[in-house]
């Protein structure tokens, strides 16, 4: 057999054990759920003008009903479409934070991991102060000194997220450094660039996929919370959090406009963290 | 000995951390846009004003002579002025610090009580219902918008069942408690005040509970992954053989080990535990470090942001150096060998 069809072999063997693995199918059906809802708000959503400054007085408080499935909120407004559009935040929010954290953080645990010495000590330790730093405090002080946005929000979460990655690249590295592959690619004169990115790097990628999933959920929580406390995403683009804490001054009575947004935001963190964790089993990472 | 000079080797390294830290967050309060003499005074004070509080708060020095300045206060302890309330950062801090370390304390204890239970019986019961119902607790923990259960909390057990207080630390108008530590539940037991302790209790559960649903979901994981990791030991499988009683064995021989991983963890935890605490001290309007801080924050105030980072920082690296000693005293490998650094 050709180490191609092996591959493809050891490929389709993942992906049955993968639809067999409960939890992992419904994080991945959950994640399709949310991604599909997101993209497609504009066309599935009931009421598409809702998503702006508009004001429907008539409607305003309504409980759910056959017009309005999740009810409207203080001003009237379908709360469905502006869950829908929320997702956009949410997603962009997470996807944009990870796209730059992620890279950042592999790439400085490969270095730190495989020379350790000085880079090591340099790259460890900036990572012990970044871990000191709640996120979300962070995140509060940046966007306090600057304006509160999408963006300095996404800049604050970014700026110390990536410290995870490099702990956990770290501690799979230095454990990968001494064995024999390497040894024996450093004989044949690899560069080090080489032995980086093509002999360690594509052993981490199953812990980077875990992770990476995992924090999907979690950088939505963050941004959620950040936006709770009125300092993300300003009104009146529709966002979760946002939704939450303007409808919390409802509380009990019209449930419908805080709890809703809410299981929205419980739910596509629990489909992120559904799928990790049915990977990490998949991939068998326990490191993660 | 060793034990002692990895001890010492850590709070060397924790004192640079806090030195990095301060560093940052000078820089980001110092270097990024904006007046905050301007900021602190509002749009409609005269020129005059704002240059007269620059020169009160030294922001009129140079950005290094400013850290030093503001590097010499840390080191004594000294955060500096609110540029609002023209009061001593130090003494807002204190009154509100007490709250958020009693808030924090009485989470860490909820969740060591509920997730090292969970963690163990999943891992006794491995791969059965019991097993995947915690596993699935945990996730749910994990995942809960921290607000979100707040609300919920707040709404089901003082709005429809009328058994819990929704806000605060103690009743409005009950009798002044004498301020000892700071920690209430340590100062009514102190003045013998039963009435009190229990008052304060009531207040702290819901917040707590709130605050430890992701803490007790990592602690029950970690738990049961370091059990089974236990379970594998050539040891226990000898106590097995020799039939020493499965409580024993489990509770005796395994645990205690196994203890060492979730604590590691909960040090790590820290600082997205501090950074919840902020949102559910909102929540339930505890007069906590957090409420200090957004207050600060939304107005601006950013020495007492600047105090309210570095205070958060310390909390930090005090507990991850608190966690380092009781991992010596749960494990004596470590206090012979020393830890790996």
């Amino acid at each position: 057999m050709s180490q191609a069809t092996a591959e493809v072999a050891a490929t389709s063997r993942r992906w049955r054990r993968f639809r067999r693995n409960p939890t992992a199918a419904v994080g991945l059906a959950i994640v399709a759920l949310v991604v599909l809802a997101a993209i497609f708000a504009p066309w599935i959503s009931p009421y598409p003008d809702h998503v702006g400054a508009v004001v429907n007085f008539r409607a305003r408080h309504q409980p759910p009903s056959a017009h309005y499935w999740l009810g409207t909120d203080n001003v009237g407004r379908d709360i469905l479409t502006r869950v829908l559009f929320g997702y956009r935040i949410s997603l962009i929010l997470a996807a944009t934070v990870l796209i730059f954290a992620v890279p950042v953080g592999v790439v400085l645990g490969l270095l730190a991991g495989y020379f350790g010495g000085w880079t090591e000590t340099i790259i460890m330790r900036a990572n012990d102060i970044a871990l000191a730093i709640p996120p979300l405090v962070m995140a509060l002080a940046v966007t306090t000194v600057l304006t509160p946005s999408l963006v300095h929000s996404m800049l604050a979460i970014a700026a110390l997220w990536w410290t995870w990655h490099t702990r956990l690249i770290f501690s799979i590295v230095r454990t990968l450094r001494q064995q024999e592959f390497v040894e024996a690619a450093k004989t044949l004169g690899a560069s080090r660039f080489h032995i980086l990115f093509r002999e360690l790097l594509p052993n981490c990628a199953s812990a980077i996929l875990v992770k990476t999933s995992l924090d999907f959920g979690f950088v939505i929580l963050v941004g959620a919370a950040l936006s709770y406390l009125g300092l993300g995403v300003q009104p009146p683009t529709p966002d979760l959090g946002t939704m939450v804490a303007s409808g919390a001054d409802f509380l009990p009575e019209r449930w419908w406009e805080s709890l809703f947004p809410g299981a929205a935001i419980l739910v596509a963190a629990l489909g992120f963290n559904l799928l990790g964790d049915g990977l990490r089993d998949l991939f068998d990472v326990e490191s993660v | 000995m060793e034990f002692v000079y990895f001890l010492i080797r850590r709070v060397l390294w924790s004192l640079l951390v806090l030195i990095g830290l301060s560093i940052t967050i000078f820089l980001i309060a110092r270097v990024m846009p904006g007046d905050p003499a301007r900021m602190a005074l509002g749009p409609r004070a005269s020129q005059q004003q704002v240059q007269d509080l620059k020169v009160k708060m030294g922001l009129n020095l140079s950005l290094t002579e400013q850290y030093e300045r503001f590097a010499v206060g840390l080191a004594h302890g000294d955060l500096g002025l609110s540029f609002l309330t023209k009061r001593p950062v130090n003494d807002d801090i204190r009154e509100t610090f007490a709250a958020t370390l009693e808030l924090v304390l009485v989470t860490i204890v909820i969740a060591f009580a509920i997730g090292v239970p969970l963690g163990v019986v999943a891992a006794v019961n491995k791969d059965g219902w019991i097993d995947n119902s915690v596993r699935l607790l945990t996730i749910f923990g994990a995942v809960m918008p921290s607000f979100l259960l707040a609300l919920l909390l707040q709404v089901l057990a003082g709005y429809v069942l009328h058994i819990l207080p929704t806000t605060g630390r103690i009743t409005p108008d009950s009798p002044v408690i004498a301020n000892i530590t700071g920690l209430l539940l340590v100062d009514t037991l102190l003045k013998g005040d039963l009435a009190g302790f229990w008052d304060a209790l009531r207040h702290l559960f819901l917040p707590a509970i709130a605050l430890s649903a992701v803490t007790t979901g990592q602690i029950a994981r970690i738990t049961r992954a370091s059990m089974i990791d236990v379970a594998k030991q050539d040891y226990v499988e000898a106590a097995r053989a020799f039939g020493v009683p499965d409580a024993v064995r489990i509770f005796k021989y395994m645990l205690r080990p196994a203890f060492v991983p979730p604590m590691t963890i909960m040090g790590l935890e820290f600082a997205s535990l501090i950074g919840n605490a902020f949102v559910v001290e909102l929540v339930f309007v505890w007069p906590g470090m957090a409420s200090y801080g957004v207050r600060s924050i939304l107005q601006k105030d950013l020495n007492a942001l600047m105090g309210v980072v570095m205070i958060s920082g310390l909390f930090f690296v005090v507990a991850n150096l608190s966690v380092d000693v009781l991992v010596g005293v749960v494990d004596p490998r470590v206090r012979i060998r020393g830890m790996r650094a």
